[in-house]
């Protein structure tokens, strides 16, 4: 396995900038999610990794040999990039051992170890072997495909919304074996999904993309907890923007009275993004009209008015309100800030 | 490319010629009151059998699929055999015991019996796959059963309906054998004689132009009705299985229609069949004939299912994986050529033949193009389902993990489609087997198949005769009948 680096990489599709000057490092042995909402993309940037397409501009390597963007485009059977496409596209004619030893070189494929390990690797009993994939659930038909992927030992895998398919129990334990499969076979990995939850709990890096553009790459605290702007702080963490003015230092005062920013800001005029984690029920804090309440019981989706700005706050199940309460609500915590943009 | 310019050679025979010889004369040759009574004959007939057909169509699978008629099974089996007797046999069967069976009466009975199945078929499958819970939601709206028939099913079935009806249109334009016998002259008939007696191929090809005319109006006829709406089921999963309708005081009288329809058009043919098999091997029993006519029908149609379907992959191949306007148009004039009565590419592929490459007149090479041409859109239909069950992310999948294209064809690709190249190779030999009017005007002097035999003896009235070829005849199409049935319940 190596290391995957992506620099300056374009690529248009007619009018439209599909990837946009995308430059993005996954270290050797590390999971990737790109993360965006459709249409963004993702599936476009994996496929150039991948070598269906070629970019018109940037490179692309594994470790040091670059495989586009220097000369001609190595093809992609050249390329050894496992790849787990969505619905796992398992070869319909091929029984599970067939499937999983189809990179394999002719002998090894006839000995089948390297086909029970990677069984084992992905947590299926070895009894599958002879089994045809219509046979086999959803959920099981993606840890065949990353198996089949794996099996080769390529140097980076690609993985293309491999969970979308499956519904939501099943998608939560499917990530998970596939991210202990994968960090047991110390495989460079590229997730992509438009499921912030699925990218936050899963990598280790997670890359945003919006329009073609990376927005943020960082650790999934740092994405969750320090967002780039108010789109994606709105985006992965269902956070909520208030309009706000700055203080002295680092206070500052909102609909919810005063609260502590992070940074100091230079700008007067903010915009603050309050996640649904940090609003409480405070009998200290100010009067807010409970909308509406889904409950889901562990805690609650409250949505509020605040004077006139409508807020989300996640509350304990137990404690939630009913629809039409007047509670009081305050801030915990200390809240991210970004200049608000300047109105002519 | 160049499949795709084969197939349309007839449309530019027939194109340039009416240009050649100028509108004049080709309005003097067409406006003659032997042509205008052509027209009205194949008009009307063609309007009574597609208003015949489509009413048995609907309703015969109306009564199969959603009541309680009992032994609703054996009933689909019995009314879809009609297949499998090819019309010119039937019009046979019938003329043959009572020769009073002739004319628009006779012609009308005799192809809205064979060709009803057409319609029946379809129609049945979308049944089949519509979702009973449409007609729940109708009636949970207030409507009756009789308007949630009309208002619900009757427009989930219009497209089985109309490209049904239009294949009865088309098939009805082409037909020859079967109308000739009746001595009902339409405007296929006519040809043929105009050809056969006087090689007059100004007055055949105008006619030709006619035929050509109407076929691609019915096209357009169909692609209009049919418009862009989609017939889309919305959601997943399996859709349950209706609740049938109790026939109650109606239930033997139903049986007994769906049961008389069966007599006539099984009952008869298959009779006539044996009555003259009967009489006929009495008499005379030319086994070296029969044996030497069905080997070349099998050798020709063999050759005519491989040339077939191998022309067939590349159209499929780029109209599948490689959508666009140019690539839609390829397989579109494929189409085209489906509309082209068999007779139009006879005469064409004769004229074109003797100007062009007169070395390959009366060979079986040129016959074999013709097949090609007529047959092709079978094989591509078939084909592409094949392609579209190997979508382009197994290719994917298999290149990263490093198998080349060659490679990737060879343990992807082929496996994956190689049963639907089969059924469309089997299908294609099968109407080569009883494909009659352009082997009657292509094949090789000496070269003597089933379906030309059997046309020489019934024609000559010596029914004893033909009756062993007959035989051979539907037996040979009782595989492709089978295979009909399933390609329909697969792709509704």
């Amino acid at each position: 396995m190596s290391a995957l680096t992506v620099t300056g990489v374009s690529k248009a599709f007619g009018e439209t900038l599909a990837v946009d000057d995308v430059s993005l490092h996954v270290p050797h042995g590390s999971l990737t999610a790109v993360l965006g909402p459709s249409g963004c993309g993702k599936t476009t940037l994996l496929r150039l990794i991948a070598g269906f397409l070629a970019p018109d501009a940037g490179t692309i390597a594994f470790d040091d040999r670059v495989v586009a963007g220097a000369g001609r485009p190595v093809p992609p059977q050249d390329r050894r990039v496992g790849y787990v496409p969505q619905e796992g596209a398992l070869f319909p004619h091929l029984d599970v051992a067939a499937n999983i030893g189809f990179g394999l070189p002719r002998g090894e494929r006839a000995a089948g170890a390297r086909i029970d390990e990677m069984l084992d690797l992905v947590e299926l009993p070895r009894t599958f072997r002879g089994r045809a994939p219509h046979e086999l659930s959803g959920g099981q038909q993606q840890r065949v495909a990353l198996a089949r992927a794996l099996a080769p030992r390529p140097t980076v895998v690609l993985l293309d919304e491999p969970f979308s398919s499956l519904d939501a129990s099943l998608r939560e334990s499917t990530g998970r074996a596939v991210a202990r499969a994968l960090r047991a076979a110390q495989a460079t990995g590229l997730l992509v999904t438009h499921d912030q939850s699925e990218a936050l709990s899963l990598s280790d890096q997670v890359a945003v993309l919006r329009d073609g553009r990376l927005i943020q790459a960082g650790s999934p605290a740092d994405v969750y907890l320090a967002p780039h702007d108010p789109e994606l702080a709105r985006f992965v963490g269902g956070a909520t923007s208030l309009p706000g003015r700055a203080g002295q230092g680092t206070a500052a005062t909102c609909a919810l009275g005063s609260v502590t920013l992070t940074h100091p800001s230079s700008a007067d005029d903010l915009v603050l993004v309050i996640r649904p984690d940090q609003v409480v029920l405070d009998p200290a804090g100010v009067e807010a009209r409970v909308d509406e309440v889904s409950f889901y019981g562990h805690d609650a989706a409250i949505r509020l008015t605040v004077a006139g700005a409508a807020l989300v706050a996640r509350v304990p199940g137990p404690s939630a309100p009913a629809a039409g309460d007047r509670v009081r609500v305050g801030v915990r915590g200390t809240v991210h800030a970004y200049p608000a943009p300047v109105r002519d | 490319m160049a499949v795709a310019l084969l197939a349309v050679i007839p449309l530019v025979y027939v194109a340039t010629y009416t240009v050649i010889i100028g509108p004049a004369e080709l309005w003097d040759l067409v406006v003659r009151p032997r042509v205008l009574e052509l027209l009205r004959n194949t008009v009307t007939l063609a309007v009574a059998t597609m208003a015949a057909t489509a009413v048995l169509g609907i309703g015969l699978a109306f009564v199969v699929e959603r009541t309680d008629l009992p032994a609703r099974r054996l009933w689909h089996g019995l009314l879809v055999a009609p297949l499998a007797v090819p019309a010119f046999v039937n019009g046979y069967a019938w003329v043959s015991l009572d020769r009073s069976i002739n004319g628009f009466g006779g012609a009308w009975l005799v192809v809205t019996l064979s060709y009803y199945p057409l319609v029946y078929l379809p129609a049945v499958a979308s049944l089949r796959g519509l979702d009973p819970a449409l007609e729940e939601a109708s009636w949970s709206l207030g409507h009756t059963r009789w308007q949630a028939f009309t208002r619900v099913v009757l427009p989930q079935l219009r497209p089985a309906l109309l490209g049904g009806t239009l294949l009865v249109g088309l098939h009805l334009l082409a037909e020859f054998g079967a109308l000739s016998l009746l001595r009902f002259p339409t405007f296929t008939t006519a040809i043929y004689d105009q050809y056969a007696s006087t090689f007059n191929g100004s007055a055949a090809t105008a006619m030709a132009a006619v035929l050509v005319m109407l076929c691609l109006f019915l096209l357009l006829a169909e692609l209009r009705l049919r418009g862009t709406r989609h017939y889309a089921r919305v959601g997943h999963g399996a859709a349950r299985v209706s609740e049938p309708v109790a026939l109650r005081g109606l239930r033997w009288p139903v049986v007994a229609l769906v049961g008389g329809l069966v007599v006539l058009a099984l009952g008869v043919p298959t009779y006539a069949l044996l009555h003259w098999l009967v009489v006929g091997t009495s008499t005379e029993f030319p086994l070296g004939e029969l044996l030497s006519a069905m080997g070349s029908t099998v050798v020709l149609a063999t050759v005519g299912a491989l040339a077939t379907t191998l022309a067939a992959v590349p159209v499929a191949w780029l109209a599948v994986r490689y959508r666009g306007r140019l690539t839609t148009l390829v397989e579109r004039s494929t189409y085209v050529a489906n509309a082209l009565p068999g007779i139009v590419v006879g005469l064409s592929l004769v004229v074109a033949s003797l100007r062009l490459v007169p070395v390959l007149y009366q060979t079986a090479i040129l016959l074999v193009v013709a097949y090609a041409i007529l047959f092709l859109p079978r094989a591509v239909v078939s084909v592409r389902a094949g392609l579209e069950q190997a979508p382009v992310v197994l290719d994917h999948v298999a290149q990263s993990l490093g198998t080349g294209p060659l490679e990737t064809a060879r343990r992807v690709t082929l496996p994956l489609i190689a049963p639907s190249l089969g059924a469309g190779a089997a299908l294609v030999f099968l109407a080569i087997s009883t494909e009659l009017t352009a082997t009657l005007m292509l094949s090789p002097i000496g070269t003597r198949t089933l379906a030309t035999e059997f046309w020489s003896a019934s024609s000559e009235l010596r029914y004893g005769a033909a009756a062993p070829y007959a035989l051979l005849l539907v037996l040979i199409s009782v595989p492709a009948t089978v295979l009909l049935m399933r390609q329909e319940r697969l792709h509704p």
